[in-house]
């Protein structure tokens, strides 16, 4: 593959989930029993073959900071390139930056010691699996100037996304960062290409123009002044913009199908915990749940996904939940459609529910 | 101020373990998994580093390929370091003459030099096929307080398997008077559990006293902690009552898997305060849909068949209709469904086919003579095919 250098937002879309997003950036939200959703970039871009990555954060980035560590178990501890951490007020700038441009300018220093020609940038708040290799093969046969990955599926609310239309050839005829219609759209997944030193120019470009939005400012022009084209992603894709969609795409877990699509080459790194296996005693009743090392099963789990080290007593009934790290569940609680955030207590007897549509959510370090 | 390291640990990982055959055919004993997630040697190596000892030099010689990309560079124990850190030692060629390590005593022996590098105050002998927790600085702690030349760790054993051990017979003050190497008829109940503590200059002094004598088997225990003893060395026993077991049969692995069960098992693996590390594998949540009584899963399994009583390691997968029962699955073990897997021990990669019966019920394998006691035992990367049957305390290493 053409060298390349993946830049990754770990923060940018984070008033979507305000609850998860209180005490972490979005990058860091724990996801599918012992993964954070910045594994999913962050690993694609380790198996594309990708070996420096930026990390632009902004606020409320220890426990990302605390995730990554050196990198090392994304193979990024590397004395050349790697891993490396870009924090704001790192580079020029006085003020935190507020939009994606901004942020990009904050990462300008970096992006110009980068050797490397061609640059990945992708979000941190979705789900996939994307070889970014292909995506780049398919940049320099259309000789684009920008390549935006979309997914198709149905848009149902109109919020912070971009949809496009595209020709025969894949290049984009008109693209809308407000859209209207609702139907199957092309949905630009924020993941996109260029060539660095094309990146770079625009970034300056910008700065002299006093441009701060990257949809309205470059992407919406761009479609007539540049070489906009759009790749086709296919397969699983979530995004996480509000609780429902977190609750949901951790419950796709539990469909084979789309577990073994994303899990079964076992190439989604992440950090390691020497937790010890998974212990069920005579009294669990376990169906259809994702079950993760240090938990202690002593009752009813249904259609849940748990995190480490979490702790079910006896006779409680758990259906239809998220419980993250260390949660421990009373004996004789009742829980349903409950997602509870890491380090929680809920006390023996407690009856908890939520629904489909509005899970109820527990903070981390609670006590109920 | 000079770079050096109060206590070196020379873990010694090179024996076959025979008595765990098809086990070890491929592999060294230390790097048999256990615990669903374990190998035997994260005890002691995580001992180690949980005991503030960061210089650990692990003896290999039989079969030692994944035992050695196992131990890697030590990252996993925290034993990467540039001063110190987890070394690997093998068997080398030397100027005058090669050889393999002969016994125990010629193995460390052989790594002086290594040991001298960090000029230690002590050393610290261990074996690589032990199950258990111990902080080793407590040891040491009464090593230097009874100003000893050798601490020899030990712990009581019922007197009718007391012949199977090393017995110390000692003074009411801890201090070793007799040592007697698996005697036929044992004074005391007091075993050796093949962990020692020596000051450095009297352990580098016996070694070569030792290599010198043509007699020796250069065993510590049949030649070296005698030898010391005859001449008059201060040893000391010290007492660990905690949990420990020495997994070289197949009765007494399965049986140490087997403890790991229940909410207050005879051996915690989840115990905050100190934690076994380990070369993790980078595996999804265990997807469970089966029934699973009292049993331990790790990470990566898809579990839809009946587990009880049962170990199941990384990645294994067990069908709907599939049922394993008082048994342990190493990892990466498939279970088609309608299998039953009863009292075994099945090796990683291996795969047993539709319908397959392996092994009888615990109560009626029991009664069975064999080698392994009962328990059936199927070797590494082994396929059983479909409607296959090995009955039980048959050991397989060849598909069937």
């Amino acid at each position: 593959m053409a060298s390349t250098v993946g830049v990754i937002f770990s923060s940018i879309n984070d008033e979507n989930v305000p609850e998860l997003t209180r005490v972490r950036s979005m990058g860091s939200v724990p996801y599918g029993g012992r993964y954070r959703l910045i594994d999913f970039a962050l690993s694609n871009m380790v198996n594309s073959g990708i070996t420096t990555v930026g990390v632009i954060t902004k606020q409320n980035y220890q426990s990302l900071m605390d995730h990554l560590g050196t990198g090392k178990d994304w193979d990024l501890a590397r004395k050349e390139g790697g891993l490396i951490l870009l924090p704001p007020y790192s580079d020029e700038s006085e003020t935190l930056y507020k939009g994606r441009l901004e942020a990009l300018k904050g990462a300008t220093s970096f992006l110009k010691k980068c050797k490397q020609d061609y640059v990945v940038l992708s979000d941190s708040d979705s789900v996939y699996k994307l070889d970014y290799s292909d995506v780049i093969k398919f940049h320099e046969e259309k000789n684009a100037d920008i390549t935006l990955v979309y997914h198709e599926h149905q848009v149902s609310k109109s919020r912070y996304y971009v949809t496009f239309e595209t020709a025969n050839d894949g290049r984009i005829t008109d693209l809308c960062i407000n859209p209207i219609a609702k139907g199957v759209k092309k949905n630009y997944i924020n993941v996109m290409v260029a060539r660095t030193s094309f990146l770079l120019n625009l970034i300056q470009d910008a700065i002299q123009h006093g441009y701060n939005s990257f949809g309205r400012d470059i992407l919406v022009p761009g479609v007539k002044n540049m070489r906009l084209f759009g790749y086709k992603m296919n397969g699983y894709y979530a995004n996480i913009d509000s609780l429902v969609a977190y609750f949901n795409s951790n419950m796709d877990l539990l469909k084979k199908d789309i577990r073994y699509e994303v899990f079964g080459n076992r190439d989604v790194y992440t950090k390691v915990n020497d937790s010890a296996p998974a212990k069920f005693t005579d009294g669990a009743v376990v169906k259809n749940s994702l079950i993760s090392d240090g938990c202690l099963i002593e009752g009813t789990v249904e259609n849940c996904i748990l995190f480490r080290g979490v702790k079910i007593g006896k006779g409680a009934v758990v259906k239809n939940c998220i419980l993250m790290t260390d949660n421990y569940v009373g004996h004789d609680c009742n829980l349903s459609y409950v997602v509870s955030d890491k380090n929680t207590i809920i006390r023996d007897n407690r009856v908890l529910a939520g629904c489909e549509l509005q899970p109820y959510f527990i903070g981390k370090g609670s006590l109920i | 101020m000079l770079r050096k390291k109060e206590c070196v640990a020379m873990l010694l990982a090179g024996g076959q373990g025979s008595r765990l055959y098809a086990l070890t055919s491929n592999i060294a004993k230390p790097a048999v998994s256990f615990g669903a997630k374990y190998r035997i040697i994260d005890f002691p190596l995580s001992n180690c580093i949980n005991s503030g000892i960061d210089t650990v030099g692990v003896l290999t010689q039989y079969q030692p390929l994944i035992l050695n990309e196992y131990v890697g560079n030590g990252q996993p124990w925290d034993l990467d370091r540039t001063f110190g850190g987890v070394h690997i030692l093998s068997p080398y060629e030397a100027k005058q003459s090669t050889s393999w390590y002969k016994g125990t005593a010629n193995a460390i022996y052989q790594n002086i030099r290594f040991m001298k590098m960090y000029d230690p105050d002590y050393v610290l002998i261990l074996s690589g096929d032990h199950i258990y927790k111990m902080d080793y600085d407590k040891m040491l702690k009464a090593h230097k307080e009874a100003g000893a030349a050798c601490t020899i760790a030990c712990m009581e054993v019922p007197l009718k398997e007391a012949s199977r051990f090393g017995i110390l017979n000692t003074n009411p003050d801890g201090s070793i008077y007799e040592f007697e190497e698996k005697p036929a008829k044992p004074k005391s109940n007091l075993a050796s559990m093949g962990i020692y503590i020596f000051s450095a200059d009297k352990l580098f002094k016996y070694l070569e006293l030792d290599e010198k004598d043509p007699k020796s088997e250069n065993d510590f225990g049949k030649n070296v902690l005698p030898a010391m003893l005859n001449a008059g060395e201060k040893m000391f026993s010290y007492r660990f009552d905690g949990y420990w077991k020495d997994v070289g049969t197949i009765s007494s692995l399965l049986e140490a898997n087997m403890d790991l069960l229940g909410v207050t098992p005879k051996f915690d693996l989840d115990d905050q305060d100190f934690v076994i590390h380990s070369r993790s594998p980078l595996s999804p949540p265990a997807y469970v849909e089966g029934d699973v009584k009292n049993s331990i899963v790790a990470n990566g399994c898809d579990i839809e068949g009946d587990i009880i009583n049962s170990v199941i390691g990384t990645n294994c997968i067990v069908e709907a209709g599939a049922t394993v029962k008082d048994s342990v699955l190493m990892g990466n073990i498939t279970v088609k469904k309608g299998a039953m897997v009863n009292y075994s021990i099945i090796d990683e990669e291996v795969t047993i086919g539709e319908n397959a019966v392996i092994g009888a019920v615990k109560e009626e394998a029991c009664k069975v003579e064999s080698k392994t006691a009962g328990i059936t035992v199927l070797g590494r990367g082994i396929t059983v095919k479909k409607g296959g049957k090995v009955s039980a305390g048959e050991i397989v290493d060849k598909d069937v």
